[in-house]
Order: C-alpha cells, then sequence, then structure tokens
C-alpha cells in the first residue's frame, strides 16, 4: 500500500492505496466522488475525463499514485456555487441525453476552452475527438460548447425547426 | 377550449440538473453496506465441452468470500427466457445462466468470484482452472444450414423458419417486365450503450431487491418470478440512471439471475458491473442478416412484387426477443410503396456467437436499408431518377388510411410534403447538376446523392396483434396521477426512462391537460415498488403508448375533480364546464374552482357530495388500437475520394414528419443521435469473428464509434401530419433517424461510384472497402 495525499475538488484526501489503483477507481471507491463514471478499460470514451492540475486527464489512464500531490476537479467541483457556463450550456442546447459521456465532456470541453477560448465549430468537434456520446450525434454538445465559450470564431450553427428559443 | 401553451414548447430538461452535476444515481455508484463485488469467468472458446471448473484455489484467495461453478446452481438458476416463440415448432434452446456442460459463444459465463472489492475479485478469477474440449465453432450461416454442418444444438442449427405472404407473387414476377435480384448484408453491430451494464442484488428476509441498468424493470420482475420462483410481491426492480440502452438494455440477462441467486446465496448484497471489453462479448448484438431480395417491376418502374427472403442470426441462444425482431422487419420491406404481391420468408439460424437481439430499430432499419437500396438500384437499372421512381410508387396523400401489401393499415402521412421540403432544403438540382459535372470532368472526388423516404412503425404495440404475432406479452402502457393536498402532481409512468426525458415530457403533457404549472409535476418511473405496472420503454412506444395512458389518468382525474367541484360550489355537475386548470359554472365564470383548490378540498373531505371518496388520485392503461407511422426524406450527399476510398458527408438534410411534437428540442436530439447510429452502421461499426469464433471487436478501440470529428452537421427539419390513432395525435421518435440514415448514406456512397460500374459495397463503407470496390469494378471493365 502507498500513501497518496490530493485535493478533489477543494477538499484534501490522504489514503493508503494499491499501487495498482486507477485514479477512477481512487476518485469513486475510495472518495466517493461518483459524479465521475467509467465507460470503457482502453482509454476510448473519455467518460472519466476530470482535471488535473488544470489539464484534462482521463482518470482511467492515471494511477491514483501518480496524481499524488495533485490537485483534481471532477464534474461535481465544477461549479463555484452557479453553475459552470458550460452546465448551462449543455442544459440549455440539450446536450446530453443519458447523460453518461457528459461529465467527461464537460471537463473535456473546459480543458479545450481554456486553450482555445475561441474556437470554431470543427475545432471543436476534433478537440472532442476523445470523448465518446452515443445519444446526441454531437451536434448539440458541439452547439453547447461554441454557446459557452461566446466569443466570435464558433458561429453557433442555427436551429432550422421551429425550437428556437428554448424555455428552460 | 383548449389552451395549449406547454405541448410544443422547446423546454430543456428537468433530468438534466443531476446530469449535468455529476449527482446521478447510476447503478454502479451504489453501495450497500457488506457489500460484495461479482466478477464473472467467461469462455474464451465458442464452441466447446466443460470437462472440469475447478474453483477451489480462487476460494482461497485474499479477500474471496466465494467462489461458484455452473454446477452449484444446477438446481435453481433455471433458464433465461424467450419470450417470442414465433412459429409452434421454434427450436428454443435451454439457456443456463452459468453455463455447465457446454459453451457455445465467447463470453459465456462459466464461473464466479465474489470477494470484498473488484480487485480481489478479479485476482482470483485466475486461479480459477477450466477444462475445455474444444468443438467445431459454428459462424457461418449459410453454412450452418448445410448437410453436414457441425451442430450449435442438439437439434440442429435451424430455430424457425416464419412466412408471410400476401397477393400472388407468382403471378406478379411471372408477367413482370422487370424482375431485380439483389442479396444484401446486414453486418452485426454491438449497441455499445455508453454506460456499461450492472447490477445489485440484496436479499433481505424474504424480500428481494435487484438495482439493474436495464431498459425494462417490469418485464424483468416478471421473469424473475416466473423463472426462478421468487413470489413476485417479494421482488422489487429498480431501474436508477440508466445510460442509454438502444435495445441493448431490453433483456433478461444472465448477470441479473446470478445477481440475485448468489445474493440469496450469501446472504449479503452483491455488485456486478462489466468492463466495456466484457461487455462487447456478452451484451447482445443487433442485425446480422442475409437479405435475399426480389423485385418485380413495370418499364416504368411501377413496382408489381416483392419477395424477401432472409437468413436471421440468432447467435447461439434465443434471448427475450431474439426470434421477433426480424419478423418486425416483415412489415417494413414493402415501406410506402403500393403493390400487388409480397411474400417474405425468415429463418433463424443458431452459431456459436452471442445472441443478436433488439437494436436501435429492431428489424425495421435491416427493412429498410433493403427496400430502400433496392429502389436505387432498380432506378440505376431503369435509368430513373431515384426520387421520381419513389413518387410513380408511394402513397399518395390523398389514399390515407391505407392498407398494405403487408398487411398494416397507415393511418395517415403526407410523403409528398416531406419530401419536397427535403428537396428544397438540400438543393436537390444543384447537387444533380454538379453531381454530372464532376463526372464529365473525371475529378478524383466524385459526389453522390443518397435518397431514404422511409416510414416505421411505432407504439409496440395493439396486444392484439402481439398476440397474433406469439409474443410473450401485451403492448399496453400504464399511468396513474396522485394529486397532493397542495395541488401539486405526481405522475407514475410504467415506462421506464433511460435518456428520453420523460420527466419533461410527461410534466408538458399534465401540465395542459390538468392546467397546472409545468414546475409543479413530478414524474416518477423505473421502480417496480413506487410504478408498479408497465411495459417499460423500447419500440419508440414510450410517448404513443406511455404518454397516450399519462392523458387517460389526467381525464379521469378531470372527472373526479368535477363532481367534487360542483358540491364546494352547490351546483349540479351538469353546469361546470373544464378549462385546464379548473372546472367553472358554466355562464359564470367567476363561480369557479381551481384543481389546487379542489385537490385541497378532497384532502381535507370535510363536505364532499354523498358516495365521492375523498380521492383525486386515478390510474389509466392505455392499449392501442394500431402502431403509429412517422416517415419522412432523408437525403444524404457524399464526397469519395476516388484515389483513396475515403468518404466525407458533405450534407445531410432530415425531414421527419412524427406528428404533433410534445418537445422539438427532444425531438430533435433524438433525430440527430439516431442519424449517428444510422451513419455508424453505413460507415463505422462492424463486429467481427475471426475463423476460431473470437470477437476481434471487443474494445472501442476497435469498434468504431464515431466521435463529433467524424460526423457532419445535421441539418432537420419537420412537416407535421398527426397520427389519428391516439388521442395527441404523436408518432414516436426514438429511432427514425437510425432506421432512415443507413440506406441514405451507403446509396450516396454507390451513387457516387455507379460510373466505375459499382453496384455496391459491403457496409461498413471504410476507404478499405470504397478502394476495393472502385478497383475491382476498374478490373473487371478493363
Amino acid at each position: 500500500m502507498t500513501k497518496v495525499s490530493m485535493t478533489i475538488d477543494g477538499v484534501r484526501y490522504e489514503d493508503e492505496v494499491e499501487p495498482r489503483m486507477l485514479l477512477v477507481h481512487y476518485l469513486r471507491e475510495v472518495a466517493g466522488r461518483t459524479g465521475t463514471p467509467i465507460g470503457c478499460d482502453t482509454s476510448n470514451c473519455g467518460a472519466c475525463t476530470v482535471l488535473l492540475n488544470g489539464l484534462s486527464a482521463k482518470s482511467c489512464s492515471v494511477l491514483a499514485v501518480q496524481a499524488d500531490g495533485g490537485e483534481i476537479t471532477t464534474i461535481q467541483g465544477l461549479a463555484d456555487g452557479e453553475w459552470h457556463p458550460l452546465q448551462h450550456a449543455f442544459h440549455e442546447e440539450h446536450a446530453l441525453q443519458c447523460g453518461y459521456c457528459t461529465p467527461g465532456m464537460i471537463m473535456a470541453a473546459a480543458d479545450l476552452l481554456r486553450d482555445n477560448p475561441n474556437p470554431t465549430e470543427q475545432e471543436v468537434r476534433e478537440g472532442l475527438e476523445g470523448n465518446l456520446c452515443r445519444c446526441t450525434g454531437y451536434q448539440n454538445i458541439v452547439r453547447a460548447v461554441l454557446r459557452a465559450a461566446g466569443g466570435s470564431g464558433g458561429v453557433v450553427p442555427p436551429r432550422r425547426t421551429e425550437s428556437e428559443g428554448v424555455a428552460s | 377550449m383548449t389552451v395549449t401553451t406547454e405541448i410544443g414548447k422547446a423546454r430543456a430538461r428537468k433530468e438534466d440538473a443531476r446530469l449535468v452535476t455529476g449527482q446521478t444515481n447510476w447503478t454502479d455508484n451504489i453501495k450497500l453496506p457488506g457489500m460484495a463485488h461479482i466478477v464473472f469467468l467467461r469462455s474464451p472458446m465458442a464452441h466447446a465441452r466443460i470437462t472440469s471448473v475447478d474453483v477451489s484455489a480462487a476460494r482461497g484467495a485474499p479477500g474471496v468470500i466465494a467462489a461458484f461453478s455452473g454446477a452449484d446452481f444446477a438446481d435453481e438458476q433455471g433458464s433465461l427466457p424467450c419470450a417470442w416463440p414465433v412459429t409452434p415448432d421454434i427450436v428454443i434452446p435451454n439457456h443456463l445462466p452459468m453455463a455447465i456442460e457446454e459453451v457455445r459463444y465467447v463470453g459465456e459465463i462459466v464461473a464466479a468470484v465474489v470477494a470484498r472489492d473488484h480487485y480481489a475479485a478479479a485476482d482470483a478469477l485466475e486461479l480459477i482452472d477450466v477444462d475445455y474440449e474444444p468443438l467445431p465453432p459454428v459462424l457461418d450461416m449459410e453454412a450452418a444450414l448445410t448437410e453436414g454442418t457441425p451442430k450449435v444444438h442438439e437439434a440442429g442449427n435451424k430455430s424457425f423458419e416464419w412466412v408471410f405472404t400476401n397477393g400472388d407473387v407468382d403471378a406478379a414476377f411471372r408477367d413482370a417486365p422487370v424482375v431485380m435480384e439483389r442479396t444484401y448484408r446486414q453486418q452485426r453491430l454491438i449497441p455499445e450503450a455508453m454506460e456499461p451494464r450492472a447490477t445489485v442484488g440484496a436479499v433481505v428476509g424474504d424480500e428481494v431487491t435487484l438495482w439493474s441498468a436495464t431498459q425494462v424493470p417490469h418485464v424483468l420482475r416478471f421473469l424473475l418470478a416466473a423463472v426462478l420462483g421468487i413470489p413476485e410481491q417479494n421482488l422489487r426492480v429498480i431501474a436508477p440512471d440508466v445510460g442509454g440502452g438502444f435495445g441493448s438494455k431490453l433483456q433478461v440477462t444472465a448477470e441479473e439471475f446470478l445477481t440475485v441467486l448468489i445474493a440469496r446465496r450469501l446472504g449479503r448484497p452483491v455488485k456486478w458491473t462489466e468492463s466495456r471489453s466484457e461487455g462487447n462479448l456478452a451484451v447482445h448484438h443487433g442485425r446480422d442478416q442475409i437479405q435475399r431480395i426480389k423485385v418485380a417491376a413495370d418499364r416504368d418502374g411501377r413496382l408489381r412484387g416483392l419477395s424477401v427472403d432472409l437468413l436471421a442470426d440468432m447467435g447461439a441462444y434465443l434471448m427475450l426477443v431474439t426470434p421477433g425482431v426480424p419478423l418486425l422487419g416483415a412489415f417494413m420491406f414493402n415501406a410506402i410503396y403500393k403493390m400487388d404481391a409480397y411474400s417474405f420468408k425468415c429463418t433463424g439460424v443458431f452459431t456459436t456467437k452471442v445472441s443478436t437481439d433488439a437494436y436501435r430499430g429492431a428489424g425495421r432499419p435491416e427493412a429498410t436499408y433493403a427496400i430502400e437500396h433496392a429502389m436505387d438500384d432498380l432506378a440505376a437499372e431503369l435509368g430513373v431518377d431515384p426520387l421520381e421512381l419513389r413518387k410513380r410508387n408511394w402513397i399518395t396523400h390523398e389514399e390515407f388510411p391505407y392498407t398494405t401489401i403487408a398487411g398494416l393499415t397507415y393511418d395517415s402521412g403526407n410523403y409528398e410534403a416531406a419530401t419536397a421540403k427535403a428537396v428544397e432544403l438540400f438543393g436537390y438540382d444543384d447537387l444533380r447538376k454538379e453531381q454530372a459535372e464532376r463526372r464529365a470532368s473525371g475529378d478524383p472526388v466524385q459526389l453522390g446523392i443518397g435518397i431514404s423516404t422511409f416510414t416505421e412503425m411505432c407504439g409496440l404495440a395493439p396486444s392484439r396483434i402481439l398476440g397474433q404475432l406469439a409474443y410473450g406479452a401485451g403492448g399496453w402502457e400504464h399511468a396513474a396521477i396522485r394529486m397532493l393536498p397542495t395541488g401539486k402532481v405526481e405522475v407514475v409512468t410504467g415506462s421506464s426512462a433511460h435518456g428520453q426525458g420523460h420527466e419533461t415530457a410527461w410534466s408538458q403533457i399534465v401540465a395542459d391537460r390538468l392546467g397546472v404549472p409545468f414546475e409543479d409535476v413530478r414524474v416518477l418511473h423505473g421502480d417496480t415498488q413506487v410504478a408498479p405496472k408497465g411495459m417499460d420503454t423500447y419500440g419508440s412506444r414510450s410517448l404513443t403508448v406511455g404518454g397516450i395512458a399519462v392523458v387517460g389518468a389526467c381525464d379521469k382525474v378531470i372527472d373526479k375533480a368535477r363532481a367534487i367541484a360542483a358540491g364546494l360550489l352547490e351546483v349540479s355537475p351538469d353546469d361546470l364546464e373544464w378549462t385546464p386548470g379548473r372546472w367553472s359554472v358554466r355562464g359564470d365564470p367567476d363561480q369557479s374552482k381551481t384543481i389546487a383548490e379542489i385537490s385541497l378540498a378532497t384532502f381535507a373531505a370535510h363536505n364532499l357530495p354523498d358516495g365521492v371518496e375523498p380521492s383525486l388520485d386515478s390510474e389509466a392503461t392505455y392499449d392501442p388500437n394500431n402502431f403509429s407511422f412517422p416517415h419522412g426524406t432523408h437525403l444524404c450527399a457524399v464526397e469519395v475520394d476516388t484515389e483513396t476510398g475515403q468518404v466525407s458527408i458533405r450534407s445531410y438534410v432530415a425531414v421527419d414528419d412524427v406528428g404533433v411534437v410534445v418537445n422539438p428540442l427532444i425531438v430533435e436530439g433524438q433525430v440527430h443521435g439516431g442519424i449517428a447510429q444510422g451513419i455508424a452502421q453505413a460507415l463505422y461499426e462492424e463486429a467481427v469473428y475471426d475463423a476460431d469464433g473470437n470477437l476481434q471487436t471487443t474494445t472501442l478501440a476497435d469498434y468504431l464509434v464515431p466521435s463529433a470529428a467524424d460526423l457532419p452537421t445535421f441539418v432537420t427539419d419537420r412537416t407535421q401530419t398527426p397520427s389519428t390513432t391516439n388521442p395527441l395525435g404523436v408518432k414516436g421518435v426514438g429511432e427514425a433517424g437510425t432506421i432512415a440514415s443507413t440506406p441514405a448514406v451507403v446509396d450516396a456512397v454507390i451513387d457516387a461510384l455507379r460510373p466505375f460500374g459499382v453496384r455496391d459495397i459491403q457496409m461498413p463503407c471504410t476507404s478499405e472497402r470504397v478502394w476495393r470496390a472502385i478497383n475491382e469494378a476498374k478490373g473487371a471493365a478493363r
């Protein structure tokens, strides 16, 4: 067993873990932060994406011991009293259905916008390539990320149907 | 007067608050005191006799609580049920949750370890020693049916043969000036819901509780009771938040049975969660058909007859609705077209692969692909524009209701309107012009256009028809309304949501019907103790069946409220009129009682009229008279690089007619996601087994679920022809996109390459397959 200490969503944790324990299992099973789900076992789906020291990381491909001393933000720590603009945008643009990919998708998008605050639609599509969604066809996810960016580079594609003007 | 304020409004969803903040209650999040973890050992052999299973070393491993082989459950595990014995002489093999003597696909469960945590269980799994005596795998459907082929089951490799005929098929083909024959192949697909399956079982005294990532908690409860003999009243099934299904969680699984049996045996709660690579092996697959199609037509393209001969891969066992899935297609091959005669035959074939079963569309995408693909082929043979060929054959809007050659009565539709709108949005004529120019100039990047003028059947299903098709249950849905003293409303629905947005859409329906604020409605579902009756969620049935049950329950509340309001207002019930939200004295609208006032008065029950019970609550069960028939026109333009085989979608237009729309945001989302899954079949996805029967696509690195970068922005729009078969005029939208899009994309690819002599490409149309098709056609032309 190895001692690890890290800050998760603003709270400091210290635990003894097996060196082989994945960070995502540490988050879910030890720290009880179950907002971060697991969607695959080959780091393809991105459902478990968190911010590790400010950068997006798939927490299934990091060992808990590698995160020792680190600062982690999960979907549960993203809101700062108020929802994060991405959480608002995902809700308002209907960018989720079952919601299983959503935590990872939002965390990956947060890192994308940190890196490129004003992305084009294509840059959003390519930037989220490592996160899979089976429900939405991605269209509203792309729209939500562009809306959260709020810049001029990303033009939110207009809705073609009479569904403009979302009531919240 | 009906004031509609909520139906049709693009409400952002109530469900989202917990989903975007990580407060979701997935099954894998559940932790119970003393809970142990199950890991299953699965067969690495496609077909083998089990000669011994030794779990003793695993039992002694650190942290291990128990280890089991199939023999440990021989007396109690029963056989996993197939609810759809489609013919009287169908072969339904015994299907043990945990194999004992023989395994018939890679991934079949042979043993289990239960330990304090998942890591310890996984470690101990490696200590289990299983001896197998290999038997020959059976992987090819056509070979499986030939004499002398090794058998999957003692009874042989044929499960059933199901036929349907209407009209004089022989005459239609005998006299036809044009007869076209084609064989298409529906590749095997893996549903890949993002949430892997998970279960938690707890047995306390005689109370058994199973949490499962399922689409069908009610069906599961009934079948656990029926097969395992657990008294139904002691059994509670909970589907907490469920992360997508697409049919893959419309199942009653070995893992669910074994979770209950192990929890009972050990007297402690247990959890099982699968990994993605385990799920790809063991979650049922979809599609996998060989479709032999014969079309008879006049020279001008008018259809005379259609003959369909299907081979459908069942996999090793028949699961919940395995044999019924291809038969749903039987009613859809004729699609929106008129013809004189139709015959359908389906042979269900056993192979040593995991079972097939429902996957988004379930039978209808397969049928729609075949007929739309055949229409494009026929148009090419006749030298007619494929849109024009469709117009010559489709049912015109004046002809509804129309009884098709497959025997269904389509109540309504307007194929002309949807097509006209799609053609305009797409810029069809301009794209055809550009295509001609590129062909003429020999552009290495060719343009192709694919068309899908589809319909489908939603709202499974009239119980009477299910009975005729030998299905094991009815097709009704249940709802209840509970009026709370403060005037707020609880809606209980038997339709178990897993991403669709029932909590929002049902709130909109109830808000309109009862005249209460949207925010005042809470929707409850997915727990047999809370929502005791239901047929669950699949087949685009939630709104068209479950939503109508909600309407029925609202109407009963309104009716009960009338008598109570009459008492409060001291008038006769006949003197009252309803406007959403209140009963008023006719001619004196100031004299009225709101539904909230009536609720509070009912709760107090101080001065109710004689004989009136102090309750506004209601229950309703709705059994549809007919299916609903959404339709639409999807148009796809692709660019194909003829030097590399690379296909890219240039534009995609979908005009869907799903009848009255309750929430356009949700409808649009369903269409987007559906189109993406259909495109995935056309271009990316295929479950591949090697010659020994090993699945090669066990991970998301090998099985290519498309990412955001692989898909275009879709242009979606609607026409609205209300369904006449239900009081809301709704049709269902959950599967339409998937049903429509696959042929549109594949036909666009082939359309781009017809000048090269390419006539067909096996899905998925990967760059390699497209490149090979071009080069083989060029070689043949030389």
